[in-house]
């Protein structure tokens, strides 16, 4: 007779293979298919490199990429760092008036939906560029900063609270200023709570589509915007090639992640 | 700094030190605050405020105070006759969104459910192992996920293909561009949505009180019922959350999936800023979505303290 188990409840781990196949089938078959040699996307030509060299010999997409980068870079830099000010200044600190309010105004646009923003910043940034004639990067940039704000700030307002206060005060008591301490105590210490908040914004901001579309001026083109722009005149094989490098991207940062996470938390 | 106040100090040096504390923790949230003041409530402020004005012509508006924007979400006027009726056009969508999304969160819960399970359940090891699994389609760019359903089931796509060679259909089954073809593109996209807050819920569950229910000789199904489901609520409220408001919103997803004839919410939204040209009905329709996603948050959040509190 079977050992009875506890934990197992009926039906319930064919259902969950089947969730696993079901999630990676379509993504395998995205990968496997981008080193087909034929141009068919269901039919097997053999093993080919082709569509990597003409992703890549595509000046659109090349510009896309770098612009890409540049703006999660930049978006990465100035909601990581104020998201990490904003969580030193809400956590670890008694109940004070306009807490919640920081935290709401903080984790905004979690709450609104994407489409929503994205219609808001065209409208306020169409005016502002009519105003001021500016169309450079600096909208995007904006943009992307205040959607990945939430996600980097939630990590690191996760680390703050693990961390008692025990050793700032010691670091305290032993004459060390405020700047010492801070610098060569609680800085340190939350480290991973920042790398980590970072590496969810740097992602995040790859993702962003719909309000990359609706902020973008003329000749902006993501990678993602690029690639929707892609499916919309009908699909290439080059953008399962586009998309394997980035999904190649995207796990070894989330393997980072998990890393620098356990060993450290 | 944080030194243990003195029991002889006088009390009001221990208020000044609290007013500048919290003094510090407003400078400090500073940037962050104005950041998402200026680029973030100042745009969802003016889109309320362009939704009360009159159509420009030419897309933008006319600074006139209107409520034609908001009127004509749901009621239209006959050009010819000049009778008040519903906008059917813009019924559909607004059913097929609520629809979909609601569709979409049931499926995510059923198939979800017993995947967190079954993650939860793992020896810690290969716990870590299968739950990274489950992280990967959930950082894996939308748009990326959507593109490979899309070579699944389009009528050239790998199923059509494999069912053709097989000789089982003579010709391909049209599944792309139908509601059926976005319902399962959004399943597939936000299940790791559900899985995620699910996992974290039945993560903290103590597995002893199973064995305590099956030794008062409960059956699988009661166990399931009457121990797991009402301790695990909060992690199904939030998942539901976290997959009802993005699905309602969803704009990639239908588009790709969807074509031009299944829009949702979300497209009918963008295509008022671009050929629709109707800014203020695109505003009004903004706002009615977010009004919308915050009475389900509130929904939600009160469903899972009535239960929590029991």
């Amino acid at each position: 007779m079977r050992r009875f188990s506890i934990t197992s409840l009926p039906g319930f781990t064919p259902i969950a293979l089947l969730a696993f196949v079901a999630l990676y089938l379509p993504i395998i078959a995205l990968v496997v298919f981008s080193f087909n040699a034929s141009k068919s996307m269901s039919v097997w030509g053999g093993f080919s490199l082709h569509w990597y060299e003409s992703a890549w010999a595509n000046d659109a997409m090349r510009d896309a990429t770098t612009r890409s980068l540049v703006i999660a870079g930049w978006a990465t830099l100035i909601s990581t760092t104020a998201a990490t000010l904003a969580a030193l200044g809400t956590t670890r600190t008694a109940a004070f008036r306009g807490r919640t309010f920081i935290y709401g105004m903080v984790n905004q646009t979690l709450m609104v939906p994407e489409i929503v923003t994205a219609v808001s910043l065209l409208i306020f940034f169409a005016a502002i560029k009519v105003a001021t004639g500016y169309q450079g990067l600096a909208y995007l940039v904006l943009a992307h900063s205040i959607w990945c704000m939430p996600l980097a700030y939630l990590p690191i307002r996760a680390r703050l609270e693990g961390m008692d206060l025990a050793l700032e005060t010691a670091a305290a008591d032993l004459y060390a200023s405020r700047w010492q301490t801070l610098r060569r105590i609680t800085l340190p210490l939350m480290m991973p709570g920042i790398i980590a908040g970072a590496m969810l914004a740097f992602v995040t901001s790859l993702d962003t589509v719909v309000i990359t579309e609706f902020v973008k001026s003329a000749g902006q083109d993501t990678l993602a915007t690029f690639m929707l722009g892609q499916l919309r005149r009908g699909v290439t094989p080059e953008v399962n090639a586009i998309s394997t490098g980035l999904l190649v991207l995207t796990v070894l940062l989330l393997a980072a992640f998990f890393l620098i996470t356990r060993k450290r938390g | 700094m944080a030194t243990a106040p003195l029991k002889s100090a006088p009390r009001n040096a221990e208020q000044r030190a609290a007013a500048q504390t919290v003094r510090r923790n407003w400078l400090l949230s500073a940037p962050a605050l104005a950041l998402v003041a200026l680029f973030a409530s100042l745009p969802l402020g003016i889109v309320l405020v362009y939704s009360f004005l009159e159509a420009g012509q030419y897309g933008n508006v006319e600074w006139r105070f209107s409520t034609a924007g908001w009127t004509s979400v749901i009621l239209t006027r006959d050009i010819f006759d000049g009778t008040v009726g519903f906008a059917d056009a813009h019924l559909t969508i607004i059913w097929r969104s609520v629809k979909l999304s609601l569709l979409t969160t049931l499926i995510t819960l059923i198939v979800g459910f017993p995947t967190a399970w079954f993650i939860a359940t793992r020896p810690p090891r290969s716990r870590a192992l299968w739950l990274f699994l489950i992280t990967v389609p959930f950082w894996t760019n939308l748009l990326i996920r959507t593109f490979a359903i899309n070579e699944i089931i389009r009528n050239e796509g790998l199923i059509n293909t494999v069912l053709l060679r097989l000789g089982l259909i003579a010709e391909p089954l049209r599944m792309i561009y139908t509601d059926g073809a976005v319902l399962v593109g959004m399943a597939y996209v936000f299940l790791p949505l559900m899985v995620l807050p699910l996992f974290a819920a039945m993560d903290r569950f103590d597995m002893r009180l199973l064995e305590a229910g099956y030794d008062l000789y409960a059956s699988r199904w009661r166990v399931l019922r009457r121990i797991v489901l009402p301790i695990v609520r909060p992690g199904v409220v939030a998942g539901s959350i976290l997959v009802f408001i993005p699905a309602l919103g969803a704009y990639v997803t239908p588009r790709v999936l969807g074509g031009g004839k299944n829009m949702m919410l979300g497209n009918f939204i963008e295509l008022q800023f671009g050929q629709g040209r109707n800014w203020p009905l695109g505003a009004a329709f903004s706002m009615a979505l977010f009004a919308v996603v915050m009475l389900a948050m509130l929904a939600f959040v009160r469903a899972a303290g009535r239960e929590g509190g029991r």
